[in-house]
């Protein structure tokens, strides 16, 4: 049963000699030969780390089994970004995050599967099959860091790592009943992510308590050389602001009166409510509708993509343009055309001064606001096949979302409601100003300790 | 139908420029999304930009420069560069034919 510890627990009980890393490694790999076959949340899983974990015995991480996204290239195993075109692929370097991964002593478990190039929120449009939700099986993981959320609701590892351009890592996270906290862009390294939208790519933990995301980032923040958008901004120890209550804290409440949330406004606020208890000052505030920003950031994120997917032409790797999945196609061709002579200004432009407005708005709000929290997502977990002939499925879903990853600004996910009938959960979105991601960490942290939604503090007390 | 709805024989256009083979059936689904597409983001003229600055990227980072200095151990070797090719000759890439083709 060691695979359903947290990760603080097991570098606990590592600590005081009370379990062994190769009794953790051994309860995981039987829980990834029991599950995965059905999930489907690994494309890829690792033979040979278990015998390596040892060496890390002394390290941040102490050799613990780490789920990583197959768009982070690997050396060990292969990297598709669930892409029939990048099957085969075995990319002769490592990405800066594995790396750092590696050297604080997280152990690659495997590779868990994505909505194929991050392009979705469901991890159904994986051309490897798509990823059922662990909590209820007849329902979506959400994506498109699917496959890890899904490796942490099921505990097939211990800590995961995803990466967001809109929702990517927080709604998963939300519709699995996990934690995912996307980091500021520019915290950490892109080098070595396979590249969707480049000016929002932000990669990031997923884990089972607001806990081990920190500790999680400890691990991977930080500038980098091979990356040119990444900050030099000091990098705190993300784990100060645990314990230390939301006292005082202002909270501002937005998107909650979005049309299309009304079924599930009522849990929020009764949720809010205990963050009130706790001695925050929450109150609900205007903001700038999201729904300018599911366009923003459809207009924005296509013009990147059919940029970076140019890079594709099966030449120096890969198969060539013919493999690429109808989303895949979908987004190119979307963003060819939006830059394309005589549309550039009325889209792409456009799209650009719209996002200044929305950190014009975020400006505004965190002057009268420490945080901001919304839902993570407007619904519990779609159902299988629900993505299926809806071109906008993704966009929709993450809108509450697109506003925060377009300005670049960090958030959390947390538990915050599991529905009985269906073991499904919803998921509160906490947001801060730029580079503070010790807030999201600090509210999230009061938040989940103060309530009964995380499953692993229920089970493990 | 708004004033930009797109033709197939646009999207037949765009195919080509991004170099994505479709077919027939393909162009005809492609059509109906882009145009879906468009429709869910049509209210975007309705924001007033005037005076707005765009906002490209979120860093305030500029003019990040590294030496120029060679760092060995970035390099590939020719065998890691060609490993993943499709196919190689004499330690090159092969590249389709691009000349005296549409």
């Amino acid at each position: 049963m060691l695979h359903t510890l947290t990760l603080k627990q097991a570098l606990d009980k590592l600590d005081k000699k009370e379990v062994s890393l190769a009794e953790i490694w051994r309860d995981t790999e039987t829980q990834i030969q029991a599950q995965n076959p059905e999930l489907n949340a690994y494309l890829a899983v690792s033979k040979t780390a278990a015998a390596t974990a040892d060496q890390y015995s002394n390290s941040p991480l102490k050799g613990l089994p780490i789920a990583v996204k197959d768009n982070f290239c690997t050396q060990e195993l292969p990297t598709t970004a669930s892409s029939t075109l990048l099957e085969g692929y075995q990319s002769p370097y490592e990405s800066t995050v594995t790396q750092k991964l590696r050297a604080t002593g997280g152990v690659i478990i495997g590779k868990t599967n994505l909505d194929a190039w991050a392009h979705g929120s469901s991890t159904e449009t994986s051309q490897f099959g798509r990823t059922l939700n662990p909590r209820n099986t007849q329902y979506l993981p959400g994506g498109s860091s699917g496959g890890s959320a899904a490796a942490i609701a099921a505990d097939m590892c211990l800590g995961a790592l995803g990466s967001e351009t809109a929702g990517s890592i927080r709604q998963p996270a939300a519709w699995c009943g996990t934690v995912g906290l996307k980091p500021s862009y520019g915290r950490v390294s892109r080098y070595g992510v396979v590249a969707m939208a480049s000016s929002t790519d932000s990669p990031g933990p997923i884990g089972k308590t607001v806990e081990d995301t920190a500790i999680l980032l400890n691990q991977i923040a930080g500038h980098d050389p091979y990356d040119g958008t990444s900050s030099s901004q000091a990098v705190p120890d993300f784990t100060a602001t645990l314990n230390k209550g939301v006292k005082r804290l202002r909270v501002g409440v937005v998107y909650l009166d979005t049309p299309g949330l009304e079924s599930i406004k009522p849990y929020y606020e009764k949720e809010l409510a205990v963050l009130e208890s706790l001695g925050a000052h929450v109150e609900q505030t205007e903001a700038l509708d999201p729904h300018y920003a599911i366009s923003v950031y459809t207009v924005v994120q296509r013009a990147e993509v059919s940029s970076n997917l140019a890079r594709y032409t099966g030449v120096r790797y890969g198969k060539d343009r013919s493999y690429f999945g109808p989303e895949a196609k979908r987004r190119i061709m979307l963003g060819t055309y939006t830059l394309s002579k005589g549309f550039t200004d009325q889209y792409y432009t456009q799209a650009q001064k719209m996002r200044t407005l929305f950190l014009q708005d975020y400006e505004k709000l965190f002057a009268k606001y420490d945080v901001l929290i919304s839902p993570t997502s407007p619904s519990f977990a779609k159902k299988i096949g629900a993505t299926e002939g809806s071109s906008m499925f993704g966009e929709l879903e993450d809108m509450l979302l697109e506003p925060s990853s377009i300005t670049g600004i960090p958030g959390i996910s947390v538990p915050c409601y599991r529905d009985p009938a269906t073991n499904l959960f919803l998921g509160m979105n906490i947001m801060a100003p730029m580079w503070r991601e010790d807030l999201v960490i600090q509210v999230g942290d009061a938040y989940e300790k103060a309530t009964e939604w995380n499953t692993w503090r229920t089970a493990n007390g | 139908m708004t004033e930009n709805t797109v033709s197939s024989a646009t999207v037949h256009k765009i195919a080509a420029l991004a170099n994505i083979p479709v077919t027939a059936a393909e162009e005809q689904t492609l059509t109906v999304s882009f145009n879906e597409t468009l429709d869910v983001i049509a209210h975007m003229s309705q924001l007033d930009t005037q005076n707005i600055q765009p906002t490209y990227q979120v860093t305030g980072l500029e003019n990040v420069w590294r030496n120029d200095e060679v760092e060995e151990k970035r390099i590939f070797s020719q065998e890691q560069a060609l490993a993943n090719a499709s196919k190689t000759y004499q330690g090159y890439f092969v590249v389709p034919q691009v000349i005296d083709q549409d």
